[in-house]
């Protein structure tokens, strides 16, 4: 399959920033300076931004509690974000939602969610506005192993078969539901439930970007043309705890190290487009370049930044009351 | 203007606003029924109780939708597909079922509009029968109006009469807020004069149905009509009092509930809900601290018991809050004297 440069310069830059924004989280996330819950999506970025690359603002994702990545590989601007992690008034929620619930319903992105399992059903609304509204949209439900268990999730997949919806399920299988296996967690298949419900079913490597997006590429296209929902499963690995400070004891030793070292959707596609002659390094490395600069900036204005009014407090409850 | 029933109202409502935006769609287990049966027979129920009758027959299956039985899903998808376009007004059937979608109301389309930061709207209705009387047991007779309003983000609407309920689902269809409006199932075939057209009366306004100076009685829902019914009673031995249906729970008129406490210095409220952090323990604090001065006698709350609400008619009665027990409770502070000082 051939894909188009800007295509992949956009997705590696999209990859390379979330890889960026959340490993500079975790360091500052240790200085204590980030109040909250923060969960990172390092090792994911090829999942969020393989299947992204095949949406327009138009189509609606609605993405998890680790939601940093499909946030920017939705588009979501990287200075609002940081601001919005900080607490900061300049954040693209006001620093009222936090890490967990950024969203910028103008390019589709329905919210990172608190709740496991929260976004499979808004999906079903979302993708009911596109079919009705007729708009050519999709919508795309990001969720782990975890929320596969969830009955929202399951109902979901009954629902969307049932009403013919243009939605797709990406089960984002990093093999934990924080800090319980998903070996233990989930009965039967991933594939056995998309089939129960009677929808496609398609897997691939999550750390292959080409794979992610090639699969992925295929369920929106056939949801696109009115053909209905479909399940894509995506294999990966989580390099961080289920939340910053999880020591991560209920994994073996080197078993992050070796994913690192082995199954890293940057150095991989770097290789890739790299041998193949579709990229050429200096291009990889000026967006190297440019993604810090920008990562350090959003983290110097994010601190700059102001703290909400007080008068915040009671605001945006309502649209009126 | 013609007589028409509380099950009336609310259809003419839905279909009205049905008809002025197409982005109102209806969705709901069994809001038309039939699909899928070996008649073939489509718009076959119309709802459980009849209230949605006729209007997928008018407006089709891309507007009228039945779901499987499903809360979580369809009650998420209602929130998802308000905030991407779509004026949905979902049907929870009886509210007692929001204990399989509570997530999807409380946690998310009560909450994008401030987690986002005032960029989402939510113009969402949910609409569910709720209320004891109707030897429905403990599963499907609750009145859970006080959960609802406890949670910010959603607005709760109570109606207590065909007309109120015509012209508070149209606001609540146009209202870009979630908004939870809940229909006593004992009221369906209430009867009186509706306007066939469309108007709309707007949330947090109170309504007077009674006025009179001895004593302030709250009354929600369909205990209004009780405590219409005790106030006329009452006046005939010479006790006269002011009702409020406040209409709303959020907003609720403080206002005017504090107004009318001035005015006569005694309140009584009437709620069919369990009795602990309902709605007559809000609006007794309310009152506690905002009109403390004007009380001449301690506040009466005319409730349930906090049991389940029992199957049996002997027992059910038992349990509800009825004209008598109102005027027992208007009387009793009406008779109350202060300690003299010492």
């Amino acid at each position: 399959m051939q894909i188009a440069r800007d295509i992949l310069l956009r997705s590696y830059r999209s990859m390379r920033t979330i890889r960026d924004f959340e490993e500079r989280l975790h360091v500052e996330f240790a200085t204590g300076e980030i109040p909250g819950f923060v969960h990172l999506y390092c090792g994911e970025e090829a999942s969020g931004v393989g299947v992204c690359a095949n949406l327009t603002d138009t189509d609606t994702i609605a993405s998890t509690h680790r939601g940093h990545g499909h946030c920017i590989a939705k588009g979501v601007g990287v200075d609002g974000m940081m601001a919005e992690i900080y607490g900061r008034s300049t954040g693209v929620c006001r620093g009222k939602g936090g890490s967990m619930h950024i969203a910028d319903l103008s390019l589709g992105m329905l919210g990172a969610n608190g709740i496991v399992g929260g976004g499979p059903p808004l999906i079903c609304g979302a993708a009911l506005s596109h079919k009705l509204l007729k708009d050519g949209g999709v919508a795309v439900a990001f969720y782990g192993d975890g929320a596969s268990n969830e009955g929202s999730t399951l109902e979901s997949l009954n629902l969307a078969t049932v009403w013919q919806l243009p939605a797709i399920f990406v089960v984002e299988d990093n093999g934990y539901g924080e800090a319980t296996g998903a070996s233990y967690a989930v009965a039967g298949t991933q594939k056995a439930r998309a089939e129960g419900f009677g929808m496609p079913y398609y897997e691939c490597d999550g750390t292959d970007f080409f794979a992610v997006y090639e699969t992925a590429g295929e369920a929106i296209k056939r949801a696109r043309a009115g053909e209905g929902p479909a399940m894509v499963h995506v294999h990966l690995s989580r390099w961080y705890g289920h939340f910053e400070g999880d020591s991560m004891s209920y994994r073996i030793d080197g078993e992050v190290a070796r994913e690192r070292a082995e199954r890293d959707c940057l150095v991989n596609f770097r290789r890739r487009t790299t041998e193949a002659g579709l990229l050429d390094a200096a291009a990889l490395d000026e967006i190297d370049a440019a993604v810090k600069a920008e990562v350090e900036q959003s983290v110097v204005s994010a601190k700059a930044a102001p703290t909400p009014e007080d008068a915040d407090l009671l605001k945006d409850v309502y649209v009126a009351y | 203007m013609s007589k028409k029933s509380f099950r009336q109202a609310i259809n003419e409502a839905l279909r009205l606003e049905m008809r002025r935006d197409p982005r109102v769609i209806l969705m709901g287990e069994d809001v038309a029924g039939g699909r899928g049966g070996t008649s073939g027979v489509t718009d076959a129920w119309g709802g459980v109780l009849g209230v949605t009758k006729g209007l997928q027959t008018e407006f089709g299956e891309d507007r009228v939708f039945d779901t499987p039985i499903s809360e979580a899903s369809y009650i998420g998808a209602a929130a998802g597909a308000a905030a991407t376009g779509l004026r949905p007004v979902a049907e929870l059937m009886f509210v007692d079922f929001v204990g399989c979608c509570l997530d999807q109301i409380m946690n998310q389309a009560a909450k994008f509009r401030y987690m986002f930061g005032g960029k989402a709207r939510t113009p969402l209705v949910i609409r569910a029968m709720y209320g004891a009387g109707f030897n429905a047991a403990a599963q499907h007779s609750q009145a859970l109006y006080p959960l609802f309003t406890h949670i910010p983000g959603l607005k709760v609407v109570i109606p207590s009469s065909p007309y109120e309920a015509k012209g508070l689902l149209i606001e609540a269809i146009r209202d870009d807020d979630p908004v939870i409006f809940l229909e006593n199932k004992v009221m369906y075939d209430d009867e009186e004069d509706v306007p066939d057209g469309s108007y709309t009366i707007p949330f947090g306004e109170a309504n007077l149905t009674r006025e009179g100076d001895d004593v302030t009685i709250v009354a929600f829902g369909r205990m209004v009509n009780f405590a219409n019914e005790a106030a006329d009673r009452l006046e005939k031995s010479g006790i006269s009092c002011t009702v409020i249906d406040p209409r709303t729970t959020s907003p609720l008129d403080t206002g005017t509930i504090l107004d009318c406490v001035a005015d006569t210095g005694r309140l009584v409220i009437v709620d069919e809900s369990s009795p602990r952090c309902n709605l007559a323990t809000d609006v007794a604090a309310l009152v506690a601290e905002e009109a403390f001065d004007a009380l001449k006698a301690p506040i009466r709350r005319v409730v349930p018991p906090h049991t389940p609400v029992p199957f049996s008619s002997t027992l059910e009665a038992l349990y509800m809050p009825n004209a008598d027990k109102i005027e027992a409770a208007v009387k009793s502070v009406m008779s109350y004297r202060m300690k003299e000082e010492v």
